[in-house]
């Protein structure tokens, strides 16, 4: 193998004493891309998976290509349908790509797909170095390793994005998100928050008009648009109907964060992590019990004030952030809960929140980027409770 | 003198009552979105903190033990009064601004603490000094708060623009976080990291230590 030999013949300078020894930490993150760690386990007996944390990472990356993609062509093609209807054209050097490669036809795969592209690639290119910045400057003088964790993330964290985000908030947003949601803690595997959700909430409350807001969900300059759940939130269910279907929502033909749009795209990559346990189905199970028991009593209930009360739970499911944020952000194995009972509770309690903060938070169309972080400070203490039941039932065993 | 000195000097950094004790929390969130009122602020403590330690010092002997939180509190409350009349007088503008946070000096774990952990054990003088550099100690971290929030936060330093903001034609796109309360919390973790950076023994032991990863042993 020649990698395996170019890998192996530069090694002895990143060990210490070597000539690049303080960049051991970017070597060792090459490294076990391509090949398994070689350090073999050589205290106690533990059994070692093959579907170690890196491979689970990147299985998880790949899993959220399909809404990536979609994403991209989406953000085109909401663009151009604008364009065709409004007119308009895209200013500065994505318009003179565009001129050169591409077009403003709403019809064509490829016209959609390239404008998304450079919507999307800038938004995506600046949180990995960015953020990829701080992960090794932290792995060199901390000692850990460079983990794949964050390649999860990063995508996670461009997806939630915004199509029209200025790129220096994009860095601002992933900075918070690794060195604040996660490197203070110790890096991955120590971090109570999701740091792409800590990373966006950031950008939430600090630049609220890049964010939230009408504007900002299709990139042409100066249109605005509401996103479903605005309409759902000022006009009821009829203006929201009048608008779109459910198909559109479910195969993702509105405007929203680049990656949420498609709940069959999120879905498709939800079902692999799920096929392959790397999601745990407790977890997700919850969310969406959590969300169909809440907006079902609020159907039942009613309100003559908040014409939100009236959306049902097959609407909640397609729209806003809520698919993506059941499949990839609730299900993140670190910052979830860890005993089966806790999943359970930190699932519904997830589910729970994101309709609650929906429907009766005047001020937050969308909850399920506050549900699931205010999930992640419970999944501590939910597990303890577990953890001391399991405790007590077997102690009343032996006594 | 120089044992003076120290009493003074030792709780700006090296023993700072926010950041190595976290006391006075609460105070340091509420009040730091603007320099001018964190001024105001901290001149409000620094006052209360170093006259309650000197009254308390000097009654010491004959406070009797099981009454004297009730003592110091009434010493510390007429104390919270007195600033708090002074302000409504020549600073109304601010003491609206300011609002409960004056009467809440009361509990402030910092005047409370040196109250009950210094003045009690030491002579008039030291105290008040003591109480003198407490007070300095807390100001040093809600001036250092109060110069992040109020610039990044609305470009802005004692009300005047420094970074001219997007909304007035300028650059800047001020920062809407740096005026929520989370902020100060940030701001204060930030400059407990800087602080322990530099003097390294305040680092706490940690709770617990994690094994060394094989890959780095093996490296070696």
């Amino acid at each position: 193998m020649g990698l395996r030999k170019i890998l192996d013949n530069m090694e002895h300078h990143f060990q210490d004493g070597g000539r690049y020894q303080n960049w051991y930490a970017l070597y060792e993150a090459v490294d076990t891309i391509f090949y398994s760690p070689g350090s073999v386990t050589k205290s106690n007996a533990h059994v070692r998976d093959g579907v170690d944390l890196k491979r689970i990472m990147i299985t998880v990356w790949f899993c959220a290509f399909p809404a990536m993609f979609y994403g991209m062509y989406n953000l085109g093609f909401q663009a151009n349908d604008i364009i065709a209807a409004h007119g308009g054209e895209v200013a500065g050097w994505r318009g003179a790509l565009i001129g050169m490669f591409g077009g403003y036809d709403a019809g064509s795969l490829w016209d959609c797909f390239f404008f998304g592209a450079l919507y999307f690639l800038p938004i995506y290119l600046v949180t990995f170095v960015v953020g990829g910045f701080w992960e090794v400057l932290f792995a060199m003088k901390r000692g850990h390793e460079v983990n794949e964790g964050f390649f999860v993330t990063s995508i996670l964290f461009a997806l939630t994005c915004p199509p029209d985000i200025p790129l220096w908030q994009v860095a601002l947003g992933i900075s918070f998100g690794v060195v604040i949601g996660k490197e203070v803690f110790g890096g991955t595997g120590k971090n109570f928050l999701n740091p792409a959700l800590t990373g966006r909430a950031f950008l939430y409350f600090a630049y609220p008009a890049s964010m939230s807001g009408d504007a900002v969900w299709t990139a042409v300059d100066g249109y605005t648009g509401a996103t479903p759940l605005s309409v759902v939130a000022s006009g009821g269910m009829p203006a929201l109907e009048a608008q779109w279907t459910w198909m559109d929502a479910f195969l993702g033909n509105l405007p929203g964060s680049i990656g949420e749009t498609s709940t069959l795209a999120i879905l498709i990559g939800g079902a692999v992590l799920l096929l392959m346990r790397i999601a745990a189905w407790r977890i997700v199970a919850g969310v969406f019990l959590g969300m169909v028991a809440l907006s079902t009593l609020m159907n039942l209930v009613g309100s003559d004030t908040n014409p939100a009360f009236a959306m049902p739970w097959y609407w909640h499911l397609v729209t806003g952030g809520f698919a993506f944020g059941m499949m990839f952000m609730a299900t993140d194995p670190v910052s979830a809960a860890m005993t089966n009972g806790g999943k359970w509770a930190y699932g519904i309690l997830i589910g729970l929140m994101a309709v609650l903060i929906r429907v009766m938070n005047p001020a937050f169309p969308e909850g399920i980027m506050l549900a699931i972080l205010f999930g992640n400070i419970f999944a501590p203490l939910t597990d303890h409770f577990v953890i001391q039941a399991n405790i007590k039932r077997r102690l009343a065993r032996v006594q | 003198m120089s044992e003076m000195k120290e009493t003074l000097t030792q709780p700006i950094l090296r023993n700072n009552p926010i950041a190595l004790q976290i006391l006075g929390i609460c105070s340091a969130l509420a009040v730091t979105t603007s320099m001018q009122v964190t001024v105001v602020m901290c001149i409000a403590l620094t006052t209360v903190t170093a006259f309650s330690n000197l009254f308390v010092s000097s009654i010491r002997k004959h406070i009797p033990g099981s009454i004297r939180i009730i003592v110091q509190m009434i010493i510390i409350a007429s104390l919270v009064i007195v600033v708090d009349q002074v302000l409504k007088a020549y600073a109304f503008e601010i003491s609206k601004q300011l609002s409960v946070f004056v009467g809440l000096i009361i509990t402030n774990c910092i005047v409370m603490g040196r109250a009950e952990a210094f003045a009690m054990k030491n002579p008039p003088l030291p105290s008040f000094v003591d109480g003198i550099g407490n007070g300095l100690g807390y100001s040093v971290v809600l001036l250092v708060v109060a110069f992040f929030r109020e610039l990044l936060g609305a470009g802005k330093l004692f009300g005047i623009q420094i970074l001219p903001v997007v909304t007035e034609g300028g650059w800047y796109n001020p920062n809407g976080l740096m005026l929520l309360a989370p902020s100060a919390f940030f701001l204060i973790g930030l400059f407990i990291w800087a602080l322990r950076s530099w003097d390294k023994t305040q680092v706490e032991e940690p709770d617990f230590k994690m094994a060394k990863h094989t890959a780095v042993e093996e490296a070696a």
